[in-house]
């Protein structure tokens, strides 16, 4: 025979417990449900997207790539000796060879990869790139070798909005060529908007003579291929797979994707808290029956599971309810916003959802152990107390004599400092995430500490009013209660200042950037890889009105086949003071012999090339040269490197320029010099041209930023909404508890009003305290994002600046929220007579 | 006569192009001059190099080959300054029909010429894409090298006659409309000695073959429908080629021929020379067109009308390179009476244009 009488047999009561507390607080408990709802869709659904924006990336890389079992790549859309593609073909291990021309190009407004193809040589490697004319396979022949004939992907047919058979015009590389769409390319996948001519066609028409941008590959010996490849390979041509590529697609956007699923993450935590602030309090609530159970013989155990399947139950329907939400959040973000959530990682890759089951499964568990833990804790507490002193008294059990200990908290917070310094992993700052949570774990761990500093020497002072005396004397009195409705508001507003701060110096330092470089008077691009030939260029400087003239060739470099390509930008540098670039590092000493280039923040931070080494870029068949200096670049993540034109032309042979940047002369009309250039670019190019002012760049330039955080903002705005809910359920149900303590009062002579006041002011100090606590820890967790998270995973660095309007509107918020809340629950307390409210006490 | 139904899709093209290409006209009254000849005619729209023949292993087994380069000059704008310009395109078939498999093994290559990736001399017979060639040497014995998935041949011919012109001294008539004609010779009677590989292991062979070599820019006339083609080494030494242009309608639109007996005489045949009667039929599963596989052959010489049954090696000898993108056709090693050869049977799943 057992001493105690096991969990089971007491499952009756335990029922009646939780039905009980269902049954009479129903709006708590979904309060509490949705609190975990919410963290877990977010978290789902930015997991859904991210996933959904890399498969449809990967997809997109296939479409052009045609899925070949290895590629030889120009390194930039110079391209290469395209007398390389023999010597390939007739490598050892190599089954077949098929080299491509690649350009970017438009087809009416739709932007398309137009791909010049061998189609013998491409039907053995890359089939899926072959084109079909509509009436079947057999009449195939008939374009194949015919230069004006251009075959459509589906995206690039819907996106050019033309028919089959239509004659359009395809501009690319300067040049505007009409084609005839032939057919279709029914193995492009969805989504790839792919043109394909014939490859001698593409070379002539689109001005390729001699170049090459890809030998696509088809093995019969792996390593052998490898092996003879490596060793063939120019300085502007890099070996490239099917997995490099999907690589390259990961690191573009890893650190971003990253970066939102802790921010999801976050809203889960912050919806854990609110769930142990609501069963905190109820277990408080409750405290006397449970004492009761457990002099009627309940284990000590019994209260735990009474909580703790709360806690399940909360976590079960929570996290049911957030998937689901999660998966309609994704979809419509997908819908709306596009694969990369408005970042613009992935242009012109369609993403259709893909469902998860792992992560569904995960994101419940996540969900499921939030809402146990938060559980957990406060019954661990209840369990521990004695049961015959709680079954008389249902207070705080903090005394607010006894010291809070401070050390806890500050161990905390030094351990999340020092890990936060560590290096990043995999060029993700896991370290600064993990310091983050060390931090914020801190400094809830120090919230009670907080309070009661804080109330110490209001207690002590004298207080006029009668109200304001009780609501200080009970919060400093009870600190138990305070801080467990503290912990919420400190964890969700804390983060939430962080965020904010750190988008506020993000974006500061993004407009103040933009404001340095773009110091010149108008700006010229050409679109679809068109570029200002010498003549043009003499002719546009000296249009009327125009004082100086600068003209830039901008390229993508790739470093590596499956990394990010790096921007190479080449303007005049030499005897010139160049505003586009902000310097923030000088080498002392140049080596003597080697061009000097300068490379922006990222790329220094990428790839580790600090001023006065000397590095090899993949230009003019692999060339050293010796980086002079560091600029800021908030533009190009994957990094930049600047190169003077003079160099440039001489590393290349390109005499082409593609950007132009225009100083007028004093009152000249830039909308008159803008109409004179325009008629100054010959009449091919004229549609080919943009032309803009600084204020209009500065415009679409944050208005993309702000896009692109635009799901931080929402993400933002979402964890502060479940904070204020927090707050609002801990306030209401622990003003609701206290409604014997109003009675009492009520008698002792105060008057409603009073009572009121008293409530507003307990409010407003547990917010003012939650948000004072939460900005504070805020301003320490931004610090982190802006010196560690943000440099380790976007490689920019800023300095910090302060979003005073917005401390002050969510201190500003909270006080009020908390205030507003107490009042409100206090007159639902208040509203039974006096007399009714004691006479309940035994 | 040798009209693949590839080049005859490359053919096809030139109707649709936009551009006119000038293609040199077949005419009557040339005289084929020799190694010249052998050589490529690049001007000429389609060419080819046609070899069929007959194997014995060391073993005494059977086997059929066929090694046909093609030569096509697609409707491109000669002023494309591109070395991809597809102004010379090369193809090849090589297959092997072996009774103990029951089913023709075949591969194919094809290429722009240029890069030395691929290309035809023009000065003798020399014809490659990447490591396939075929080629005449100056001791005028022909060589072909070629390696596909499920074989490879290395095979030396050694003429034992001279060419045989066909038509009117190498001028072939393909129809009614007198521009529908190619310059056609054929090489009788080669004699052969090689090795074949499958799997990992070779046989030496030693056998017969038979050359074609044609050259032109205007083909089919638009009602025909394909054709029947063989080509016969006779053991006595004498030689026949026949064939006969089917109507899309039904019928024989065009035929023609010749017959070179073993001291050289030869009798070129007119359409009403020729009837080809379908004893046997063979239906492919795979495309479910029906090859007239086994067919009576009657030829009207100035000695009376001769009869031949050619009878196929095997059935089985379609060869399939849709999954080339190109179409359907039979070509068979055959046997006769007191001869062997190949037939050829094109548009039977679907009329070719030409």
């Amino acid at each position: 025979m057992r001493a105690e009488p096991g969990l089971w047999s007491g499952r009756l009561a335990l029922g009646w417990l939780i039905a009980g507390e269902w049954r009479f607080h129903p709006a708590r408990f979904l309060v509490t449900a949705v609190a975990i709802a919410v963290g877990v869709a977010l978290g789902f659904a930015v997991h859904l997207v991210n996933g959904s924006a890399l498969a449809s990336f990967d997809s997109a890389v296939r479409g052009v790539n045609g899925s070949a079992d290895l590629s030889v790549k120009a390194t930039s859309r110079l391209g290469f000796d395209e007398r390389l593609y023999p010597r390939v073909a007739l490598a050892a291990g190599v089954a077949e060879a098929s080299p491509v021309v690649q350009l970017e190009a438009r087809i009416g407004t739709a932007r398309v990869t137009l791909l010049g193809l061998d189609i013998l040589r491409a039907a053995a490697v890359t089939p899926t790139l072959i084109g079909v004319r509509p009436r079947g396979s057999d009449a195939d022949g008939a374009a194949v070798f015919d230069e004006a004939s251009v075959f459509l992907s589906r995206a690039a047919l819907e996106r050019s909005g033309a028919k089959l058979g239509a004659v359009v015009t395809a501009a690319a590389n300067g040049r505007a060529v009409p084609l005839r769409i032939a057919g279709t390319l029914p193995g492009v996948a969805d989504g790839s908007a792919v043109a394909v001519i014939d490859i001698a066609a593409a070379q002539w028409r689109f001005d390729r003579i001699g170049r090459l941008d890809r030998i696509d590959v088809k093995v019969a010996d792996r390593p052998a291929a490898d092996a003879a490849l490596a060793r063939m390979m120019p300085g502007d041509a890099v070996i490239s797979t099917a997995q490099a590529q999907s690589l390259q697609g990961d690191a573009l956007s890893r650190a971003y994707r990253v970066n939102l699923d802790m921010l999801a993450l976050v809203a889960l935590l912050t919806g854990g808290f609110l769930v142990y602030s609501a069963q905190s309090l109820s277990v408080v609530r409750r405290q006397r029956a449970f004492a009761l159970l457990r002099t009627l013989g309940m284990p000590r155990g019994g209260v735990v599971a009474a909580v703790v399947a709360e806690g399940v139950a909360i976590g079960v329907i929570g996290s049911g309810i957030g998937l689901s939400a999660g998966y309609g959040l994704a979809w419509a973000a997908v819908h709306w916003l596009g694969g990369d959530l408005g970042a613009g990682y992935f242009r012109g890759a369609g993403a259709g959802l893909v469902f998860q089951p792992w992560a569904a499964i995960g994101f419940f568990a996540i969900g499921l152990l939030a809402a146990i833990a938060g559980s957990a804790v406060p019954a661990r507490l209840a369990a521990r107390a004695a049961p015959a002193a709680a079954l008389k008294n249902a207070g705080d059990v903090l005394d607010p004599r006894q010291r809070v200990a401070w050390w806890p908290a500050a161990g905390l917070l030094i351990a999340g400092g020092v890990v936060s310094l560590l290096p990043p992993v995999a060029h993700l700052p896991l370290f600064g995430f993990a310091g983050m949570a060390l931090l914020l774990a801190g400094g809830i761990a120090g919230v009670p500490w907080f309070a009661r500093a804080l109330l110490a020497p209001l207690a002590r002072g004298a207080i006029r009013t009668v109200p304001r005396q009780l609501a200080i004397r009970h919060l400093h009195g009870a600190p138990g209660e305070a801080a467990t409705a503290l912990c919420g508001i400190v964890a969700s507003t804390a983060l939430m200042i962080a965020m904010a701060t750190m988008v506020t110096s993000f974006r500061g330092a993004v407009d103040d950037w933009l404001g340095q470089v773009l110091s010149a008077d108008l700006y010229m691009r050409t679109n679809a890889g068109a570029s200002f030939d010498p003549a043009t260029r003499t002719r546009l400087a000296a249009t009327p009105g125009v004082a100086r003239m600068a003209f830039g060739r901008q390229l993508a470099l790739t470093i590596a086949p499956d990394r990010p390509a790096i921007a190479l930008v080449a303007r005049p540098q030499r005897g010139v003071e160049d505003p586009q670039f902000v310097l923030i590092a000088r080498a002392d000493a140049l080596p003597t012999g080697l061009t000097p280039i300068w490379v922006s923040e990222p790329a220094q931070r990428l790839y580790r090339w600090n001023p006065g080494e000397v590095i090899r870029l993949p230009i003019g068949g692999g060339t050293r040269f010796a980086v002079a200096g560091v600029w800021r670049d908030y533009a190009r993540q994957g990094g930049a490197v600047l190169i003077d034109e003079a160099d440039y032309q001489r590393l290349t042979g390109d005499t082409g320029r593609d950007e132009a940047s225009a100083t007028l002369l004093p009152g000249s009309d830039a909308a008159a010099v803008t109409q004179r250039l325009r008629a100054r670019v010959s009449p091919m190019l004229r549609g080919q041209v943009d032309i803009t002012q600084p204020a209009v760049l500065r415009r679409f330039a944050l208005t993309l930023f702000d896009r692109s955080f635009a799901v931080t903002y929402l993400l933002e705005a979402i964890a502060i909404l479940v904070g204020l809910a927090g707050v609002a359920a801990t306030m209401s149900a622990q003003t609701l508890a206290r409604e014997r303590e109003f009675g009492m009062l009520r008698h002792l002579g105060l008057t409603r009003g009073q009572l009121g006041a008293m409530l507003a002011t307990e409010g407003a100090i547990v917010g003012l305290t939650g948000a004072l606590a939460g900005i504070g820890l805020g301003l320490v967790l931004a610090q982190v994002l802006i010196h560690v998270i943000n440099p380790q995973s976007f490689n920019w660095t800023m300095d910090t600046r302060i979003p005073v309007g917005t401390l002050v509107a969510v201190a500003a918020a909270l006080t009020g929220a908390a205030a507003v809340t107490a009042v409100l629950a206090g007159r639902r307390a208040t509203s039974r007579s006096a007399v009714q409210s004691v006479r309940e006490d035994w | 006569m040798r009209v693949s139904p590839i080049v005859a899709l490359l053919a096809a093209a030139s109707l649709t192009a936009s551009a006119p290409v000038p293609y040199p006209v077949v005419r009557p009254g040339i005289a084929l001059r020799f190694p010249r000849d052998h050589g490529a005619h690049p001007l000429f729209r389609t060419e080819w190099w046609y070899v069929t023949g007959w194997l014995r292993t060391v073993d005494g087994a059977d086997l059929g080959f066929q090694v046909t380069f093609f030569r096509s000059r697609p409707p491109t704008d000669p002023a494309n300054p591109s070395r991809f310009a597809a102004g010379q395109v090369l193809f090849a078939h090589a297959a092997l029909s072996d009774p103990r498999i029951g089913w023709l093994l075949h591969g194919e290559r094809s290429a722009r010429a240029g890069f030395g990736l691929a290309g035809a001399g023009t000065t003798d017979a020399d014809v490659t894409i990447r490591d396939w060639r075929l080629r005449r040497y100056a001791d005028g014995h022909w060589a072909t090298q070629v390696a596909a998935p499920d074989f490879a041949l290395a095979l030396n011919f050694a003429p034992t006659k001279p060419p045989l012109p066909q038509g009117q001294g190498g001028f072939s008539r393909k129809g009614p409309q007198p521009d529908a004609a190619s310059y056609y010779y054929s090489v009788p009677h080669l004699k052969v000695a090689g090795t074949v590989r499958r799997g990992g292991t070779s046989v030496a062979v030693t056998g017969e073959a038979w050359l074609d070599r044609e050259w032109s820019s205007n083909y089919l006339q638009g009602d025909a429908q394909g054709w029947d083609w063989t080509g016969l080494n006779f053991d006595d030494g004498s030689a026949l080629m026949a064939f006969r242009i089917r109507r899309k309608a039904g019928g024989t639109l065009w035929a023609g021929g010749s017959f070179r007996r073993a001291d050289g005489t030869t009798t070129v045949l007119a359409p009403g020379d020729i009837v080809f009667r379908p004893l046997a039929r063979w239906r492919s599963p795979v495309t479910g067109a029906v090859y007239p596989v086994k067919q009576a052959l009657s030829v009207r010489l100035p000695d009376g009308v001769r009869r031949w049954v050619l009878t196929p090696l095997f059935a089985a000898q379609e060869l399939d390179a849709r999954r080339s993108g190109l179409p359907v056709y039979w070509e068979g090693a055959v046997r006769t009476a007191g001869g062997r050869g190949y037939l050829e049977l094109t548009g039977y799943d679907r009329a070719l244009t030409m």
